[in-house]
Protein backbone atom coordinates (compact mmCIF):
# COMPACT_ATOMS: atom_id res chain seq x y z
CA UNK A 1 0.00 0.00 0.00
CA UNK A 2 2.06 2.82 -1.27
CA UNK A 3 0.26 6.00 -0.92
CA UNK A 4 -1.19 6.12 2.93
CA UNK A 5 -1.84 8.66 5.75
CA UNK A 6 1.14 7.70 8.19
CA UNK A 7 2.95 9.58 11.01
CA UNK A 8 6.13 10.33 9.29
CA UNK A 9 8.54 7.79 12.13
CA UNK A 10 6.30 5.46 11.49
CA UNK A 11 6.61 5.76 7.61
CA UNK A 12 10.49 6.14 8.37
CA UNK A 13 10.51 2.55 10.33
CA UNK A 14 8.36 1.20 7.46
CA UNK A 15 10.85 2.22 4.89
CA UNK A 16 13.76 0.96 7.12
CA UNK A 17 12.35 -2.25 7.77
CA UNK A 18 12.53 -2.62 3.54
CA UNK A 19 16.26 -1.20 3.90
CA UNK A 20 16.95 -4.52 6.44
CA UNK A 21 19.15 -3.81 8.41
CA UNK A 22 20.75 -7.18 10.10
CA UNK A 23 21.36 -5.05 13.34
CA UNK A 24 19.24 -2.11 15.16
CA UNK A 25 20.29 -1.41 18.78
CA UNK A 26 18.25 1.85 19.99
CA UNK A 27 17.67 3.77 23.02
CA UNK A 28 14.19 5.70 22.85
CA UNK A 29 14.43 9.61 23.20
CA UNK A 30 11.61 12.09 22.56
CA UNK A 31 10.83 12.69 19.58
CA UNK A 32 12.31 10.01 17.86
CA UNK A 33 10.82 7.05 20.04
CA UNK A 34 8.03 6.31 17.83
CA UNK A 35 10.75 5.24 15.43
CA UNK A 36 12.33 2.00 17.37
CA UNK A 37 8.64 1.68 19.10
CA UNK A 38 7.28 0.95 15.41
CA UNK A 39 10.51 -1.27 14.55
CA UNK A 40 9.90 -3.39 18.12
CA UNK A 41 6.10 -3.63 17.22
CA UNK A 42 7.56 -5.13 13.75
CA UNK A 43 9.86 -7.37 14.86
CA UNK A 44 7.42 -8.54 17.62
CA UNK A 45 4.78 -9.04 15.23
CA UNK A 46 7.79 -11.21 12.92
CA UNK A 47 7.78 -8.88 9.98
CA UNK A 48 11.50 -7.39 10.98
CA UNK A 49 14.61 -9.76 9.69
CA UNK A 50 17.19 -7.65 11.77
CA UNK A 51 18.26 -8.45 15.46
CA UNK A 52 17.05 -5.43 18.09
CA UNK A 53 19.46 -4.85 20.67
CA UNK A 54 18.04 -3.00 23.32
CA UNK A 55 20.56 -1.20 24.96
CA UNK A 56 21.12 1.16 28.28
CA UNK A 57 22.02 4.38 26.44
CA UNK A 58 22.72 6.10 23.47
CA UNK A 59 26.33 5.55 23.69
CA UNK A 60 25.77 1.65 23.64
CA UNK A 61 23.30 2.08 20.79
CA UNK A 62 26.19 3.60 18.74
CA UNK A 63 28.75 1.16 20.36
CA UNK A 64 26.61 -1.86 19.40
CA UNK A 65 26.15 -0.46 15.81
CA UNK A 66 29.81 0.21 15.35
CA UNK A 67 30.28 -3.39 16.68
CA UNK A 68 27.86 -4.96 14.51
CA UNK A 69 28.96 -2.61 11.70
CA UNK A 70 32.61 -4.47 11.90
CA UNK A 71 31.01 -7.71 11.55
CA UNK A 72 30.11 -6.68 8.47
CA UNK A 73 26.67 -6.53 8.10
CA UNK A 74 23.74 -3.19 7.65
CA UNK A 75 23.43 -1.46 11.35
CA UNK A 76 20.71 1.13 12.56
CA UNK A 77 19.82 3.12 14.94
CA UNK A 78 17.45 6.15 15.91
CA UNK A 79 18.05 9.45 18.50
CA UNK A 80 17.20 12.82 18.91
CA UNK A 81 18.75 15.52 21.32
CA UNK A 82 20.86 14.76 24.15
CA UNK A 83 21.07 11.08 22.57
CA UNK A 84 23.28 12.11 19.98
CA UNK A 85 24.91 14.42 21.94
CA UNK A 86 26.22 11.60 24.27
CA UNK A 87 27.06 9.24 20.99
CA UNK A 88 29.20 12.18 20.57
CA UNK A 89 32.64 10.14 21.20
CA UNK A 90 31.35 7.21 18.82
CA UNK A 91 30.31 9.32 16.08
CA UNK A 92 33.94 10.56 15.22
CA UNK A 93 34.78 6.52 15.84
CA UNK A 94 32.19 5.24 13.50
CA UNK A 95 33.52 8.24 10.47
CA UNK A 96 36.94 7.36 11.55
CA UNK A 97 36.79 3.72 10.89
CA UNK A 98 34.36 4.19 7.74
CA UNK A 99 31.57 2.00 8.93
CA UNK A 100 28.97 2.67 6.62
CA UNK A 101 25.85 3.11 9.83
CA UNK A 102 23.05 5.04 8.93
CA UNK A 103 21.12 7.39 11.98
CA UNK A 104 17.87 8.66 11.60
CA UNK A 105 18.24 11.87 13.51
CA UNK A 106 14.81 13.38 14.72
CA UNK A 107 15.82 16.93 15.75
CA UNK A 108 15.23 18.73 19.10
CA UNK A 109 16.71 21.22 21.07
CA UNK A 110 20.22 20.74 23.18
CA UNK A 111 20.01 21.25 27.45
CA UNK A 112 19.88 23.42 29.44
CA UNK A 113 17.63 24.38 29.37
CA UNK A 114 15.87 21.02 28.96
CA UNK A 115 13.88 21.36 25.45
CA UNK A 116 12.11 18.13 23.65
CA UNK A 117 10.92 20.73 20.97
CA UNK A 118 12.29 21.15 17.80
CA UNK A 119 15.77 22.88 16.35
CA UNK A 120 18.82 22.11 14.99
CA UNK A 121 21.64 22.21 17.56
CA UNK A 122 21.94 18.40 18.13
CA UNK A 123 23.09 17.99 14.67
CA UNK A 124 24.49 21.26 13.49
CA UNK A 125 27.13 20.38 16.59
CA UNK A 126 28.16 17.17 15.06
CA UNK A 127 28.88 18.76 11.92
CA UNK A 128 32.62 18.00 11.81
CA UNK A 129 32.04 13.98 12.68
CA UNK A 130 32.63 13.53 9.77
CA UNK A 131 29.28 12.16 9.05
CA UNK A 132 27.15 12.54 5.88
CA UNK A 133 24.23 14.98 6.66
CA UNK A 134 20.84 14.94 4.97
CA UNK A 135 17.95 17.12 6.26
CA UNK A 136 14.79 16.18 4.89
CA UNK A 137 11.89 18.91 4.09
CA UNK A 138 8.82 16.73 4.29
CA UNK A 139 8.09 13.69 5.71
CA UNK A 140 7.92 11.92 1.83
CA UNK A 141 11.48 13.10 1.79
CA UNK A 142 12.60 11.30 4.81
CA UNK A 143 11.40 8.13 4.33
CA UNK A 144 13.04 9.02 0.81
CA UNK A 145 16.30 10.21 2.06
CA UNK A 146 16.39 6.86 4.65
CA UNK A 147 16.65 4.48 2.08
CA UNK A 148 19.35 6.56 -0.16
CA UNK A 149 21.49 7.13 3.21
CA UNK A 150 22.14 3.32 3.14
CA UNK A 151 23.70 3.66 -0.40
CA UNK A 152 25.00 6.45 0.16
CA UNK A 153 26.69 5.19 3.52
CA UNK A 154 27.83 1.90 1.62
CA UNK A 155 29.32 3.86 -1.97
CA UNK A 156 31.30 6.21 0.46
CA UNK A 157 32.38 3.80 3.38
CA UNK A 158 30.70 6.96 5.42
CA UNK A 159 28.27 7.37 7.76
CA UNK A 160 24.84 8.71 7.37
CA UNK A 161 22.76 10.84 9.57
CA UNK A 162 19.17 11.60 8.13
CA UNK A 163 17.81 14.54 10.32
CA UNK A 164 14.06 15.48 10.21
CA UNK A 165 12.31 17.94 12.55
CA UNK A 166 10.92 16.48 15.71
CA UNK A 167 7.31 16.57 16.40
CA UNK A 168 6.78 18.95 12.62
CA UNK A 169 7.55 16.13 10.59
CA UNK A 170 8.24 13.25 13.35
CA UNK A 171 4.77 13.07 14.79
CA UNK A 172 2.76 14.72 11.43
CA UNK A 173 0.13 12.46 9.64
CA UNK A 174 0.33 13.05 6.45
CA UNK A 175 -0.02 11.21 2.78
CA UNK A 176 3.24 9.75 2.10
CA UNK A 177 4.31 7.03 -0.48
CA UNK A 178 6.76 4.30 1.28
CA UNK A 179 7.23 1.49 -1.83
CA UNK A 180 6.61 -1.85 -1.44
CA UNK A 181 10.07 -2.88 -2.50
CA UNK A 182 13.19 -1.38 -3.34
CA UNK A 183 15.36 -4.28 -3.55
CA UNK A 184 16.87 -2.93 -7.00
CA UNK A 185 18.08 0.39 -5.43
CA UNK A 186 19.24 -0.58 -2.42
CA UNK A 187 21.69 -4.33 -2.95
CA UNK A 188 22.98 -5.98 0.17
CA UNK A 189 25.85 -4.89 1.80
CA UNK A 190 28.93 -6.67 0.75
CA UNK A 191 32.00 -5.41 3.45
CA UNK A 192 35.19 -5.38 1.94
CA UNK A 193 37.05 -2.80 3.99
CA UNK A 194 36.44 -3.79 7.46
CA UNK A 195 34.84 -7.02 8.92
CA UNK A 196 35.78 -9.20 11.78
CA UNK A 197 36.00 -12.84 10.22
CA UNK A 198 38.45 -15.22 11.94
CA UNK A 199 39.68 -16.62 8.68
CA UNK A 200 40.91 -13.15 7.64
CA UNK A 201 42.15 -11.66 10.45
CA UNK A 202 42.27 -8.22 10.44
CA UNK A 203 43.14 -4.87 13.40
CA UNK A 204 40.08 -2.50 13.07
CA UNK A 205 39.40 0.42 15.03
CA UNK A 206 43.47 0.41 16.05
CA UNK A 207 45.95 3.25 17.29
CA UNK A 208 47.21 5.66 15.02
CA UNK A 209 50.79 6.94 15.41
CA UNK A 210 50.89 11.05 14.68
CA UNK A 211 51.88 10.47 10.69
CA UNK A 212 49.23 8.10 10.19
CA UNK A 213 46.51 9.23 12.16
CA UNK A 214 47.30 13.02 10.08
CA UNK A 215 46.79 10.94 6.77
CA UNK A 216 43.72 9.33 7.54
CA UNK A 217 41.87 12.06 9.27
CA UNK A 218 42.94 13.65 5.74
CA UNK A 219 41.60 10.82 3.54
CA UNK A 220 38.15 10.89 5.68
CA UNK A 221 37.92 14.90 4.72
CA UNK A 222 38.70 14.01 1.09
CA UNK A 223 36.27 11.18 1.06
CA UNK A 224 33.39 13.49 2.48
CA UNK A 225 33.88 16.14 0.06
CA UNK A 226 33.77 13.40 -2.35
CA UNK A 227 30.73 11.84 -1.82
CA UNK A 228 28.94 14.96 -3.34
CA UNK A 229 28.67 13.08 -6.56
CA UNK A 230 27.89 10.15 -4.96
CA UNK A 231 24.95 12.03 -2.83
CA UNK A 232 23.70 13.52 -6.20
CA UNK A 233 23.99 10.42 -8.04
CA UNK A 234 21.81 8.45 -5.66
CA UNK A 235 18.94 10.87 -5.53
CA UNK A 236 19.34 10.91 -9.48
CA UNK A 237 19.27 7.03 -9.07
CA UNK A 238 15.88 7.09 -6.61
CA UNK A 239 14.38 10.01 -8.84
CA UNK A 240 14.44 7.40 -11.57
CA UNK A 241 13.27 4.61 -10.32
CA UNK A 242 10.55 5.82 -8.33
CA UNK A 243 9.61 9.10 -9.79
CA UNK A 244 10.49 11.60 -6.96
CA UNK A 245 13.45 14.16 -6.99
CA UNK A 246 14.64 17.15 -5.04
CA UNK A 247 16.31 19.46 -6.97
CA UNK A 248 20.04 18.49 -7.54
CA UNK A 249 19.83 16.09 -4.67
CA UNK A 250 22.22 19.05 -2.75
CA UNK A 251 20.16 21.97 -2.57
CA UNK A 252 16.59 22.44 -3.97
CA UNK A 253 15.90 25.73 -5.68
CA UNK A 254 12.75 27.46 -5.63
CA UNK A 255 11.03 30.52 -7.29
CA UNK A 256 13.34 33.12 -8.55
CA UNK A 257 14.00 36.68 -7.27
CA UNK A 258 16.80 39.07 -6.18
CA UNK A 259 16.73 38.28 -2.97
CA UNK A 260 17.27 34.47 -1.99
CA UNK A 261 16.37 32.83 1.33
CA UNK A 262 18.79 29.80 2.32
CA UNK A 263 17.26 27.67 4.64
CA UNK A 264 17.56 24.01 5.70
CA UNK A 265 14.45 21.08 7.40
CA UNK A 266 10.65 21.49 7.43
CA UNK A 267 10.28 25.46 7.89
CA UNK A 268 11.10 25.82 4.28
CA UNK A 269 7.81 24.76 3.77
CA UNK A 270 6.61 28.07 5.25
CA UNK A 271 9.76 29.67 3.91
CA UNK A 272 8.54 28.57 0.34
CA UNK A 273 4.69 30.07 0.54
CA UNK A 274 6.13 33.15 1.97
CA UNK A 275 8.80 33.63 -1.04
CA UNK A 276 6.34 32.90 -3.54
CA UNK A 277 4.36 36.06 -1.82
CA UNK A 278 7.12 38.09 -1.89
CA UNK A 279 8.99 37.42 -4.97
CA UNK A 280 11.99 35.70 -3.53
CA UNK A 281 13.76 32.64 -4.32
CA UNK A 282 13.81 29.73 -1.23
CA UNK A 283 16.86 27.50 -1.83
CA UNK A 284 16.64 25.22 0.73
CA UNK A 285 19.60 23.00 1.54
CA UNK A 286 19.42 19.44 1.61
CA UNK A 287 22.84 17.62 2.35
CA UNK A 288 24.80 20.14 4.59
CA UNK A 289 27.37 17.93 4.90
CA UNK A 290 29.46 17.93 2.50
CA UNK A 291 28.84 21.49 2.28
CA UNK A 292 27.26 21.81 -1.43
CA UNK A 293 29.66 24.92 -1.84
CA UNK A 294 29.81 24.99 -5.33
CA UNK A 295 26.25 24.48 -6.20
CA UNK A 296 25.22 27.34 -3.64
CA UNK A 297 27.65 29.90 -5.53
CA UNK A 298 25.96 28.75 -8.59
CA UNK A 299 22.57 29.02 -7.41
CA UNK A 300 23.07 32.04 -5.59
CA UNK A 301 25.45 33.46 -8.22
CA UNK A 302 24.02 37.56 -8.88
CA UNK A 303 21.48 38.22 -5.87
CA UNK A 304 21.51 41.39 -4.41
CA UNK A 305 20.75 40.13 -0.77
CA UNK A 306 20.24 36.78 0.85
CA UNK A 307 18.89 35.94 4.43
CA UNK A 308 19.82 32.66 6.09
CA UNK A 309 17.12 31.41 8.30
CA UNK A 310 17.97 28.48 10.56
CA UNK A 311 17.13 27.07 13.85
CA UNK A 312 20.90 26.83 15.41
CA UNK A 313 23.26 29.10 16.50
CA UNK A 314 26.64 29.09 17.04
CA UNK A 315 26.96 30.38 20.43
CA UNK A 316 29.90 33.31 21.27
CA UNK A 317 29.81 33.35 17.15
CA UNK A 318 26.25 34.71 16.69
CA UNK A 319 23.91 33.21 13.85
CA UNK A 320 24.05 29.90 12.54
CA UNK A 321 26.32 27.90 11.25
CA UNK A 322 25.38 27.51 7.96
CA UNK A 323 25.09 31.32 7.91
CA UNK A 324 29.02 31.56 8.37
CA UNK A 325 29.67 28.42 6.22
CA UNK A 326 27.72 30.34 3.18
CA UNK A 327 29.47 34.05 3.61
CA UNK A 328 32.87 32.40 3.82
CA UNK A 329 31.68 30.24 0.14
CA UNK A 330 30.86 33.33 -1.22
CA UNK A 331 33.08 35.45 -0.62
CA UNK A 332 33.68 37.88 -3.06
CA UNK A 333 30.19 38.17 -4.24
CA UNK A 334 28.55 41.79 -3.97
CA UNK A 335 25.34 40.01 -2.09
CA UNK A 336 24.45 41.18 0.95
CA UNK A 337 24.22 38.11 3.43
CA UNK A 338 22.35 38.38 6.74
CA UNK A 339 20.95 35.66 9.43
CA UNK A 340 18.01 35.28 10.86
CA UNK A 341 18.37 32.55 14.36
CA UNK A 342 14.67 31.30 14.43
CA UNK A 343 12.84 28.80 16.07
CA UNK A 344 15.38 27.63 18.98
CA UNK A 345 13.38 25.37 20.99
CA UNK A 346 10.63 24.72 19.25
CA UNK A 347 9.66 28.66 18.78
CA UNK A 348 6.68 28.64 16.28
CA UNK A 349 8.34 29.89 12.92
CA UNK A 350 4.69 30.91 11.47
CA UNK A 351 3.76 32.29 7.86
CA UNK A 352 3.23 35.67 9.32
CA UNK A 353 6.79 35.80 11.30
CA UNK A 354 8.31 34.92 7.87
CA UNK A 355 6.67 37.55 5.73
CA UNK A 356 8.36 40.13 8.32
CA UNK A 357 11.79 38.36 7.72
CA UNK A 358 10.88 38.64 4.24
CA UNK A 359 10.02 42.54 4.35
CA UNK A 360 13.19 43.31 6.35
CA UNK A 361 15.85 42.13 3.60
CA UNK A 362 16.83 46.05 2.45
CA UNK A 363 17.10 47.00 6.28
CA UNK A 364 19.22 44.01 6.67
CA UNK A 365 23.20 44.70 7.07
CA UNK A 366 25.95 42.80 5.08
CA UNK A 367 26.67 39.82 8.23
CA UNK A 368 23.66 40.92 10.39
CA UNK A 369 22.28 38.38 12.67
CA UNK A 370 18.63 38.86 13.85
CA UNK A 371 17.19 36.45 16.43
CA UNK A 372 13.46 35.86 16.47
CA UNK A 373 12.87 36.77 19.84
CA UNK A 374 14.67 40.30 19.66
CA UNK B 1 43.85 0.76 4.51
CA UNK B 2 40.99 2.45 4.76
CA UNK B 3 39.36 3.33 7.80
CA UNK B 4 42.62 2.79 9.81
CA UNK B 5 41.71 -1.03 8.74
CA UNK B 6 45.59 -3.18 9.27
CA UNK B 7 44.98 -6.18 7.37
CA UNK B 8 48.28 -7.91 8.12
CA UNK B 9 48.45 -9.07 11.24
CA UNK B 10 51.16 -8.80 13.37
CA UNK B 11 52.01 -5.50 12.09
CA UNK B 12 52.18 -3.96 15.71
CA UNK B 13 55.88 -5.25 15.88
CA UNK B 14 56.78 -2.98 13.08
CA UNK B 15 55.77 0.12 15.78
CA UNK B 16 59.57 0.28 17.13
CA UNK B 17 57.83 1.25 20.91
CA UNK B 18 61.58 1.86 21.83
CA UNK B 19 62.10 5.05 20.05
CA UNK B 20 59.67 6.41 23.42
CA UNK B 21 62.19 5.33 26.03
CA UNK B 22 64.06 8.47 27.69
CA UNK B 23 66.14 6.79 29.58
CA UNK B 24 67.77 3.49 28.96
CA UNK B 25 68.47 0.54 31.58
CA UNK B 26 72.06 -0.85 30.30
CA UNK B 27 72.67 -4.42 32.02
CA UNK B 28 75.53 -5.53 34.05
CA UNK B 29 76.70 -8.70 32.53
CA UNK B 30 79.05 -9.30 35.72
CA UNK B 31 76.61 -8.79 38.42
CA UNK B 32 73.98 -10.45 36.59
CA UNK B 33 72.80 -14.00 38.16
CA UNK B 34 70.12 -15.11 35.69
CA UNK B 35 67.33 -14.75 38.12
CA UNK B 36 65.07 -13.80 35.92
CA UNK B 37 63.29 -11.12 38.21
CA UNK B 38 63.33 -8.51 35.51
CA UNK B 39 62.37 -10.71 33.11
CA UNK B 40 58.67 -11.52 35.09
CA UNK B 41 58.38 -8.01 35.90
CA UNK B 42 59.22 -6.23 32.25
CA UNK B 43 55.57 -4.88 31.51
CA UNK B 44 56.40 -5.15 27.91
CA UNK B 45 57.62 -7.37 27.86
CA UNK B 46 61.61 -7.37 25.94
CA UNK B 47 63.84 -9.10 28.50
CA UNK B 48 65.27 -12.52 27.90
CA UNK B 49 68.02 -14.55 29.83
CA UNK B 50 70.35 -14.76 26.96
CA UNK B 51 73.16 -16.00 27.83
CA UNK B 52 72.25 -13.16 30.76
CA UNK B 53 69.40 -10.55 30.96
CA UNK B 54 69.16 -8.74 27.44
CA UNK B 55 67.11 -5.80 26.94
CA UNK B 56 65.42 -5.82 23.54
CA UNK B 57 65.77 -1.85 22.79
CA UNK B 58 63.52 -1.69 19.75
CA UNK B 59 60.74 -2.25 22.72
CA UNK B 60 62.22 -1.20 25.93
CA UNK B 61 60.31 2.29 26.86
CA UNK B 62 62.88 2.47 29.93
CA UNK B 63 60.20 2.29 32.49
CA UNK B 64 63.07 1.24 34.65
CA UNK B 65 61.33 -1.39 36.58
CA UNK B 66 64.16 -3.80 36.30
CA UNK B 67 66.59 -1.62 37.48
CA UNK B 68 64.43 -1.22 40.66
CA UNK B 69 63.69 -5.34 40.91
CA UNK B 70 67.15 -6.25 40.51
CA UNK B 71 68.04 -7.73 43.60
CA UNK B 72 71.79 -7.94 42.62
CA UNK B 73 72.17 -4.27 41.09
CA UNK B 74 73.04 -5.50 38.40
CA UNK B 75 71.00 -2.66 35.86
CA UNK B 76 71.31 0.88 36.31
CA UNK B 77 70.47 3.51 33.50
CA UNK B 78 71.62 6.63 31.25
CA UNK B 79 69.46 9.05 29.49
CA UNK B 80 68.77 8.12 26.20
CA UNK B 81 69.84 11.10 24.83
CA UNK B 82 73.57 10.49 26.28
CA UNK B 83 73.54 7.28 24.99
CA UNK B 84 72.93 8.30 21.23
CA UNK B 85 75.70 11.19 21.21
CA UNK B 86 78.10 8.78 22.53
Amino acid sequence: MPNQIIEGSQAVAKMVRLCKPKVLAMYPITPSTHIPETLAQMKANGELDGTIIRVESEFSALSACIGASSTGVRAYTATSSQGLALMHELLFATAGMRLPIVINVVNRALSAPLNIFNDHQDSMSERDSGWIQLYAGTNQEAVDMTVQAFRIAEECLLPVMVCMDGFYLSHTYEVVDVPDDIKGFLPDYQPEHCYLDPNKPMTIGTWAMPEPYMKLRKELNDAAEKSVGTIQKVHDDYAKAFGRGYGDGLIEVTGEGSTAIVSIGSVCQNIEAVAKEKGMQLVRVRCFRPFPRQQLIGALKGKKSIIVIEKNAALGLGGGAMFHELRSALKGSDAKIACYVVGLGGVDVTLDYLRKVADSADSLGDGEVRWQNE
Amino acid sequence: MTGGTVKDVGSTTKNKTGTWRSERPIVDAEKCKRCGICVQHCPEPCITLDPHAVIDYDFCKGCLICKAVCPFDAITSKGERLCQTK
